[in-house]
């Protein structure tokens, strides 16, 4: 144990002040907190389905059922295309990453205030609160993805070697996620307006995804501006690497940078506003 | 190199906006109502609402210095900015001003259990808390063995904590936090937690950390724990550093300076509402010769004197007989905690004359040592009120002369602390007998 008698070991010394404007700076504090972050998903994980009779059988419930609500009204009653797909298949293909989004935005969004006990007795990166909250819906990802592949199994769909960009893609849902976490996460502190904006603003943001219906619906020229709303390059990529069809490409970058730039953004944001969590929260 | 100080704070100061409360909790309706308001108001040339805020500063242009391994002890009453400080150099909160040094890590113990879940386990919990006190893996499983047995919770440690007892709860806590091996350990006011033994076990513990050379920060308001664990002393009034120095002279001056507080013991009629036609004249708390004191000791009677008059006792036939007396005795904070009635069986109705004293005695022991603030009131039921005093008087309870064992093991709560008549039979009553 590293006692006060031995001067010879050099500490790094802090300076803790009122601090001043947009930075980035100590980002590099969540690595070193990266254990904790660890800690945090993990007790998510362990409590999310405590105390409910179903269990993780609501991770399937939920895509399941809205797939089938979507196939009965959108694919039989409306006759909404589906690329030649089978409908229950296509819609499930976005379901899944969108479940994922939806419920990792709910959580993260509340995360900073679910929180604020913590948050009020011990200092560590609180950045880590919304990323953690958003990691812990991935075990719902995962098992939600193998009905999905039970299904394709079904109707005989067999991936091409686009599946390899599978990772990349889910990786870009989560960022996705992340970024929209942090700035709801950061504006819910002071203003809980975001409670209530949080479960029509998802509602509304799935519309706006071609979550029941195909991006081909929207015309070619609009399509790059699609792309600005990152969940339909998340949606279109996940079609693209799992059930095939035209490459989805272009719009998927314009996707990935404006998350990107919506997560530096937001971290900026919400390190400028860490500072007085504790007296607002 | 061992004289460089590990924490060094230059004019650390923390303001709060009183008036700004309610925004701070507000809602984005209330934001832009506010600033369209503000914005009225520059257009016709006032000056914008900021200034009609009320400006608190918790804590106000500290500078001082720690030096490795120093124990210190933060005192001050209430409302000091105590808490402040410690999460001004935890870094859960910026200052407003000034800065602070800190070389090494810090270890915040400003509750105990903080993150625990309750539908977790034993077990789990302590490595969660473990890691969000900023441990590592490593040093929680290396140390999970000596916790365990600290805690005395090892036939539990797979239950999940919702089914422990508090003492359990907190015990498990408690031995999570111990066993943080930071160079600086900030702590606020945990010790007092479990039964009698783990109390001192808790004790035991704090003295072996203050003497393995780490530094120590640590609040409380019990001046014997501060004086027991501590070297140094800071005291803290109003945000202000006010004394500081060897831990026996700064104790010695916050108990000189909260002797001498005048508005102890005197009467306060501000605030005062009400008919008005009867009135206390004064109230004053009164020691066995009848003298008017700020404090009684604990274990005596808390004996009070009115004096109530009629304001116009000109008035023919009028009188104080009807009237209904009332002393609510509350805390600090100014919660109520008794309420003392002369309707009681054992009370005396006011007689009909012009002006009367009157007087309450408490049995003691009642409070344990704090100081209390009272309300008056005066009026007949259901109809008037006639004369209502908030914190008509603030009075002391001392620490008891004599040894009192709840005082010992409550550790200057303020709460009420009766004795009962209690009963303990060895015999096993028929019934269960008949079950088992």
């Amino acid at each position: 144990m590293r006692t006060a008698s031995q001067p010879d070991v050099m500490l790094p010394t802090r300076r803790l002040e009122p601090s001043h404007g947009w930075n980035l700076h100590r980002l590099s504090e969540i690595w070193t907190y990266r254990e904790l972050l660890y800690f945090m998903v993990w007790r998510d994980i362990k409590i999310r389905y405590k105390q409910t009779a179903l269990g993780a059988g609501w991770a399937i419930l939920q895509p399941v059922l809205t797939m089938v609500v979507f196939t009965v009204i959108f694919g039989q009653l409306a006759k909404l295309g589906s690329d030649g797909k089978p409908y229950p298949v296509f819609s499930m293909t976005a379901l899944v990453p969108w479940t994922y989004f939806a419920t990792a935005l709910s959580a993260g969004s509340q995360s900073v205030v679910a929180n604020q006990h913590v948050i009020s007795k011990v200092y560590f990166p609180r950045l880590l609160v919304p990323l953690a909250s958003v990691l812990g819906p991935l075990i719902d990802f995962g098992i939600a993805f193998l009905v999905l592949i039970v299904l394709m199994f079904w109707y005989g769909i067999v991936p091409g070697v686009a599946i390899l960009w599978l990772p990349a893609l889910l990786l870009l849902s989560v960022l996705t996620a992340a970024a929209g976490s942090i700035w709801l996460s950061a504006f819910n502190v002071q203003y809980r307006d975001v409670r209530y904006v949080v479960p029509f603003l998802i509602q509304l943001w799935m519309y706006a995804s071609p979550v029941p219906y195909s991006s081909s619906l929207v015309p070619a020229r609009w399509r790059l501006l699609y792309g600005l709303n990152p969940m339909a390059g998340v949606i279109d990529g996940f079609r693209w690497a799992l059930i095939g069809g035209p490459s989805p490409g272009a719009m998927t970058l314009v996707s990935a940078g404006v998350v990107i730039l919506a997560l530096l953004l937001g971290a900026a944001y919400f390190r400028r506003l860490e500072g007085t969590f504790a007296d607002r929260i | 190199m061992s004289s460089q100080p590990v924490i060094r704070a230059e004019h650390l100061g923390k303001r709060y906006r009183l008036g700004a409360r309610r925004r701070q909790h507000g809602t984005a309706r209330e934001a832009i109502a506010g600033a369209a308001n503000r914005l009225l108001g520059r257009l016709r040339g006032g000056r914008s609402d900021k200034a009609s805020q009320e400006i608190l500063w918790a804590i106000d242009d500290l500078s001082f210095d720690i030096q490795p391994g120093e124990t210190v002890g933060i005192i001050g009453r209430n409302g000091a900015g105590k808490s402040t400080l410690l999460k001004i150099l935890s870094q859960i909160m910026e200052p407003t001003t000034g800065f602070a040094e800190i070389t090494g890590r810090v270890g915040s113990l400003l509750e105990v259990g903080t993150g625990f879940h309750a539908d977790l386990t034993g077990r789990e919990n302590t490595y969660l808390n473990g890691a969000i006190l900023g441990m590592k893996r490593a040093e929680i499983d290396r140390k999970f063995d000596e916790i365990v047995a600290f805690a005395e919770v090892d036939r539990f440690i797979d239950t999940p904590v919702k089914f422990y007892s508090s003492g359990m709860y907190m015990r498990l806590a408690f031995a999570v936090a111990a066993h943080l091996e930071t160079e600086i350990l900030v702590v606020d006011e945990v010790l007092a937690v479990g039964d009698v033994q783990f109390q001192k076990k808790c004790l035991g513990k704090m003295d072996d950390i203050a003497r393995r050379g780490r530094t120590v920060l640590f609040i409380s308001h019990n001046m014997e724990a501060i004086q027991r664990l501590c070297t140094k002393g800071m005291l803290l009034d109003r945000g202000r550093l006010i004394a500081s120095g060897s831990v026996t002279d700064v104790v010695t001056t916050y108990r000189a300076a909260e002797q001498s507080l005048v508005d102890v013991g005197r009467f306060n009629s501000r605030g005062r509402t009400g008919t008005g036609w009867a009135r206390v004249k004064d109230v004053r708390l009164v020691d066995g010769t009848g003298n008017a004191v700020a404090g009684r000791p604990a274990e005596d009677d808390l004996t009070f004197e009115l004096d109530i008059e009629l304001t116009n006792a000109s008035k023919s036939g009028a009188s104080l007989r009807g009237l209904v007396t009332e002393l609510v005795i509350c805390s600090e904070q100014g919660q109520p905690l008794v309420s003392l009635m002369n309707v009681d069986d054992d009370g005396v109705e006011l007689p009909s004359v012009t002006a009367c004293r009157i007087t309450a005695r408490l049995p003691g022991p009642t409070f344990l040592p704090g100081r209390y603030r009272m309300n008056l009131f005066l009026g007949i039921p259901y109809l008037e009120h006639v004369d209502e005093v908030p914190d008509a008087l603030e009075f002391e309870v001392l620490p008891p002369e004599r040894p009192w064992r709840p005082y010992e093991l409550n550790i200057s709560r303020q709460i009420v602390c009766r004795k009962a008549e209690w009963i303990c039979t060895t015999a096993v009553p028929a019934a269960e007998v008949a079950i088992s």
